[in-house]
């Protein structure tokens, strides 16, 4: 533990037990003060933008099972990163964020057989936008997709 | 080790720091001075020892015999699906160890003179052998024909006095939506997954060729999924502790927020009697109100009770998506007196807490009183993940699964990531 940290927490300890209640529930949480921020990579203005409202996107409709991490669920969930699924082709990829999906698939080695719902209702934008978070992230370092490649996927 | 002195001096910074502890059921309770013992954190005077560091993960429940022999239930999706393991040695550690069986999946138990194991959708029986590691290798099958489904498929069992076998057959869903796991789909009224599923069956445990349909009995309704269950000999009833629904936000953000999606609903531990109906998919339990709810898949909106008033409360919760997965009462003298009689239970660690971190990955106790907790539930094992903050379950080292009693009155646990056992046992003296 480096020292800064250990400082936190004390302060963080001392500064927390008034209410109790509120301590003890989060006793298994690190505070705030020990959560490190995650490093971004130095990239261009419009890149990060895009990146912004893909993570906005991720974090409404994906991270509730793909996780924080995008490393998924062991046997429920696939992880994300690193993988053929989100790394190969692109049309596939838009097609399962679009359409959902359903029965066995293997990532990684190990087979998951759950249920995609469909995510239709997004826009051709957020669709991109999500899918271009998705690629640059988890250990990802993949091209863009475009709203017009999502909208041509749609439209069959 | 350097993690686990760390969560040590901070969990004994937080304890000397934030006495008393809340008067919460359904937040983690203060533990009695903890102690590093290799990679878990007991109580003072118990010892955690490794009886095997890795075997497979998918590790799932694990029975040891009366010879003190360890027969480990996996559930890979292809490879065996028993591992037996002794120490012909004495030494504590496993020197003998054989594979069998091609019936991969969760539940493993010793009946009778026989080691019952279960699939996703059977459950089959070996006669075993007196004397000799391996069982006849020549599977009778029990029960079959149990339904096939992806989620919640685990097919737990255990066994009453009276010659019964329960079986969990957990819902297929999250809440019985119109939509699988769509926000703003309603729940399915009636619910029909309720007619075979979520519900616990009772057939005869000694009787070889049994179907769902033809010989089961429904014991109890309105369960989600009930992995952890153990019949308690002192009270002479079934218990079970429930896998509550999740996503609460994610599917109705207009009545609930992340954190209390992350909260709620407390994991339920059930005392159930012939008949009992605990709500699912119509209620869910806020461990905060301790009350049942309506869910909002059925016009719910996080205060209504409607036809929750009629449903069976549990005898206490856990926190919200700890995910038991095994429950034991502890009968052996090897432990202080207060353990006797007292729950076991095995929580695997949440993964539908997120956006907040992810919790739970631990062995709690209840003590118990004639039939009943008494007092509030306590970390008996900690240290499990290895990391202070699990954003995402992958982040665990370990995740506590199993439970055992061995015959000497020591507890086993096992691990899902790596398939490690631990056994504890308890010396008296502080380590």
């Amino acid at each position: 533990m480096k020292y800064y940290q250990f400082f936190g927490l004390l302060v963080f300890l001392f500064t927390s037990c008034g209410g109790g209640q509120e301590q003890s529930q989060d006793q298994n949480q690190a505070p705030e003060s020990m959560i490190q921020p995650e490093s971004e990579p130095e990239t261009s203005t419009e890149a990060v933008a895009v990146n912004e409202a893909g993570k906005k996107v991720y974090d409404q409709y994906c991270l509730v099972c793909h996780q924080a991490d995008g490393q998924g669920v062991p046997n429920a969930f696939p992880p994300l990163g690193e993988t053929e699924y989100v790394n190969g082709d692109t049309d596939r990829l838009i097609g399962i964020v679009l359409n959902g999906l359903n029965g066995e698939i293997e990532v990684k080695g190990q087979i998951y057989n759950g249920v995609m719902v469909p995510h239709n209702f997004l826009s051709d934008q957020e669709v991109a936008d999500v899918i271009t978070y998705v690629r640059s992230s988890f250990g990802n370092n993949s091209p863009a997709v475009t709203a017009d490649q999502v909208a041509k996927v749609r439209g069959g | 080790m350097r993690n686990i002195i760390k969560s040590s001096i901070m969990s004994l910074l937080v304890l000397a720091a934030c006495q008393p502890a809340p008067e919460n059921a359904a937040s983690e309770p203060e533990s009695t001075a903890l102690v590093d013992d290799g990679e878990l954190v007991l109580g003072d005077g118990f010892r955690a020892t490794v009886v095997i560091d890795s075997t497979y993960k998918n590790a799932r429940h694990l029975v040891v015999h009366q010879n003190g022999d360890i027969y480990l239930k996996m559930r890979a999706d292809d490879g065996n699906g028993v591992l037996a393991l002794r120490d012909s040695d004495g030494d504590g550690k496993v020197d003998v160890r054989e594979e069998f069986s091609s019936i991969n999946g969760t539940g493993i138990d010793i009946h009778d003179g026989y080691l019952y194991t279960s699939s996703k959708r059977e459950i089959y029986r070996y006669k075993m052998n007196d004397g000799a590691l391996l069982p006849d290798t020549t599977a009778e099958m029990v029960i079959s024909e149990l339904p096939d489904q992806i989620s919640h498929a685990a097919k737990s069992f255990t066994f009453d006095d009276s010659g019964n076998l329960y079986v969990n057959v957990g819902a297929p869903s999250n809440a019985c939506q119109q939509e699988t796991r769509t926000a703003g789909s309603k729940g399915q009224d009636p619910c029909p997954q309720l007619e075979w599923q979520a519900s616990i069956w009772r057939f005869d445990a000694n009787q070889v060729g049994q179907t769902q349909q033809e010989h089961g009995y429904k014991y109890c309704t309105g369960i989600r999924n009930c992995v952890a269950m153990d019949w308690d000999h002192n009270s002479n009833s079934l218990f079970a502790v429930m896998h509550g629904r999740d996503q609460l936000s994610f599917l109705w953000p207009d009545y609930f927020d992340d954190k209390q999606s992350a909260e709620l609903p407390g994991e339920e531990f059930l005392q159930i009697d012939e008949g009992d109906d605990f709500g699912w998919p119509f209620c869910y339990y806020d461990g905060f109100k301790n009350q049942k709810l309506l869910a909002p898949e059925y016009g719910g909106n996080g205060e209504e009770i409607g036809l929750c008033a009629n449903k069976k409360d549990p005898v206490m919760a856990f926190p919200a998506h700890y995910a038991p997965n095994d429950l034991i009462f502890y009968q052996g003298d090897h432990f202080p007196e207060r353990y006797k009689n007292g729950a076991f239970v095995t929580l695997h660690g949440s993964w539908n807490r997120a956006p907040e971190p992810q919790q739970g990955y631990l062995v709690a106790f209840v003590p118990f009183k004639d039939g009943k907790p008494n007092g509030k539930w306590e970390v008996f094992a900690n240290g499990f993940a290895q990391v202070d903050t699990v954003k995402g379950p992958n982040d665990a080292k370990h995740r506590p699964m199993g439970l055992a009693e061995g015959p000497d009155g020591s507890l086993y646990i096992t691990d899902s990531v790596k398939g490690k056992i631990w056994r504890i046992t308890y010396s008296g003296t502080p380590t």
